[in-house]
């Protein structure tokens, strides 16, 4: 149910963020979902892509740092207090989301946003008991 | 367990005016039959008889390298050559090698102290002791051989080389001990996981390891890749060679066989002694050796004492493992600072060899800074920015409670700090002084 995430230990100056694409676009590697945390010298970039082997091997070949984590993507109601409603409902839970970012690509009218938390399948069977559902890794990764 | 209680286990103050005494008959030895110790003491205005206190050390003069290459190859012997049962040397990359020399008295000291040393690691009587050090001029093979043969161990002289064949060896004999360098024990063991032999299954029991720098982060991959206790031995063969110092299996320092060696840890900028517990670097004097006595030898290795009783029950003072050499040293805002103190926070914090660089710059009103530039490994790194901004205020932190003066800590990507040859260049000064 997971989806699996690359995490980049990226400086912030010039060039590096297009060195990184430029990797990825030469091994036919898609980016489905991207996201930067940052500080003043520093950040890590996020990102979801069709073939995350693939992908950690060419940017640790070039010498990045990099880590995976498990991720959950969630299809919720394109709508106002959409994305409040299952943060609440997982907080409620005492399950506490890391980091939220939105996908790229749409389902029907559902928008995606991938949540990074610890209890990633308490989290699944608790959403899905509110008709909220998890959207598989293949369907990610195809999208 | 204890080689010679009476002697490692000594009383403090019995063992101070052992020192003393031992102190005062070399001091008048060396100045009787070393010309360059007589013209030294002269110039200082002292003789022998001026040494009535431990403290008054700090009134001889130092000896560093370069007086031994001066007086190649003899003139610092103090017995003629009749007396002189042994002589080794360094190696020598430039210039004149180091020459040293034993009188039968002498050896009879250091298998002493090398016997001290592997008792204190668990050999015994009985044992098998694999000596991988290199015979011949250097000092390794040829100490630990005759301490080993002192203690009453059966020493198996193999010498360096030939590692097919000396794993074969540990495994055909089943040796309970291993002497060599720490990378040539990690080398055994790769050479053993190749031939896919299992050490652990083995009867080696423990090893000691010197001649070469080396860090708790390889301790452990050798005792865990060997299954055995991995101990620290250390010495020079201006001050003897190895055994001037040893690991008990609390290995928490290392014992010096003070009723030999008189350690000191100095300034070594200002020549002046710290007080224990302070870094800075390590001098010896030696007070029973009779054919190469030296005064205040500057070891230029980095390092602090303590003088608290150890809990196996050993007097002797103790000196942390070798974090560097004095060639390293910056001075920041008066501070004296060795690049090796902030590779160990590091490595702490890692638990593996650091990829950093220090930045050492001044800005006005002259005050200097010194950011500390830390490559983000896989080990270290998180995906989420609050445990990065934690482990840099962690670094921060830990360097600053060491060094006790501000630092800065930078994150950088792997590969920023420029390698040539694979060392990194540590330190960027770009102040001008
Ligand atoms: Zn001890």
């Amino acid at each position: 149910m997971a989806v699996t995430q690359i995490s980049v230990f990226l400086e912030n100056k010039s060039g590096r963020l297009a060195e990184l694409t430029e990797i990825l676009a030469e091994a036919s590697i898609n980016i489905r979902a991207l996201s930067v945390a940052e500080t003043v010298d520093y950040g890590v970039l996020r990102l979801i892509v069709d073939k995350p082997d693939l992908a950690c091997e060419r940017l640790r070949q070039a010498g990045f740092t990099i880590t995976e984590t498990q991720v959950l993507a969630l299809e919720i109601p394109d709508r106002p207090g959409g994305l409040a409603d299952v943060i609440r409902l997982l907080s409620n839970a005492g399950i506490n989301v890391e980091y939220v970012y939105a996908f790229v690509g749409k389902a029907k009218d559902n928008a995606i946003v991938v949540l990074r938390l610890e209890e990633i399948d308490q989290a699944v069977k608790l959403l899905k008991k509110h008709g909220l559902e998890a959207v598989p890794a293949e369907n990610i990764y195809r999208m | 367990m204890i080689y010679n209680a009476s002697a490692e286990c000594m009383d403090r103050k019995a063992l101070e005016r052992l020192q003393m005494e031992r102190l005062q008959q070399t001091v008048k030895h060396v100045y009787e039959n070393v010309p360059l110790y007589k013209e030294r003491f002269d110039a200082k205005g002292i003789t022998p008889g001026d040494i009535k206190t431990l403290e008054d050390l700090e009134l001889l003069p130092f000896t560093v390298k370069d007086d031994l290459r001066q007086t190649y190859p003899f003139g610092m012997f103090a017995v003629s050559m009749r007396q002189v049962a042994r002589i080794h040397a360094s190696s020598g990359t430039t210039g004149h090698p180091i020459v040293v020399g034993y009188t039968s008295e002498d050896i009879n000291t250091w298998a002493e102290a090398i016997a001290r040393t592997l008792s204190a690691g668990g050999t015994t009587v009985g044992d098998i002791v694999h000596n991988a050090y290199g015979y011949g001029l250097f000092t390794g093979g040829l100490g630990i051989h005759y301490g080993a043969e002192r203690l009453g161990a059966a020493v198996v002289p193999i010498s360096g080389g030939q590692t097919k064949r000396q794993v074969q060896l540990l495994q055909d004999f089943g040796s309970n001990v291993i002497c060599c360098t720490p990378s040539y024990a990690l080398y055994i063991g790769e050479m053993a996981a190749e031939a896919e032999l299992d050490l652990e299954k083995l009867p080696l029991r423990a090893g000691f390891f010197g001649a070469e720098p080396w860090t708790e982060a390889m301790r452990k991959t050798i005792e865990d890749c060997l299954g055995i206790e991995a101990l620290d031995i250390y010495g020079l063969s201006e001050v003897m060679g190895p055994g001037v110092s040893y690991n008990c299996l609390l290995k928490c320092g290392l014992h010096i066989n003070e009723d030999f060696f008189i350690p000191e840890i100095i300034d070594p900028i200002t020549g002046k002694p710290l007080p224990p517990g302070e870094t800075g670097e390590l001098v010896f004097t030696t007070i029973t050796k009779e054919a190469f006595p030296v005064i205040r030898y500057r070891t230029r290795d980095i390092t602090s004492l303590s003088y608290e009783k150890c809990s196996c029950g050993r007097t002797f003072a103790r000196m942390q493992r070798v974090s560097g050499r004095t060639d390293d040293m910056l001075i920041i805002r008066g501070v004296n600072i060795f690049p090796s103190q902030i590779e160990s926070v590091l490595m702490e914090i890692e638990e593996t060899e650091p990829h950093y660089q220090l930045i050492v710059d001044r800005q006005e009103k002259s005050l200097d800074t010194l950011e500390v530039w830390v490559e983000v490994s896989a080990n270290i790194f998180s995906d989420e920015m609050r445990k990065l901004e934690a482990l840099q205020k962690k670094v921060r932190h830990e360097i600053e409670a060491l060094l006790g003066i501000s630092v800065s800590v930078k994150l950088v990507e792997p590969r920023t700090i420029a390698r040539s040859e694979g060392k990194a260049k540590r330190i960027i000064d770009k102040r001008e002084i």
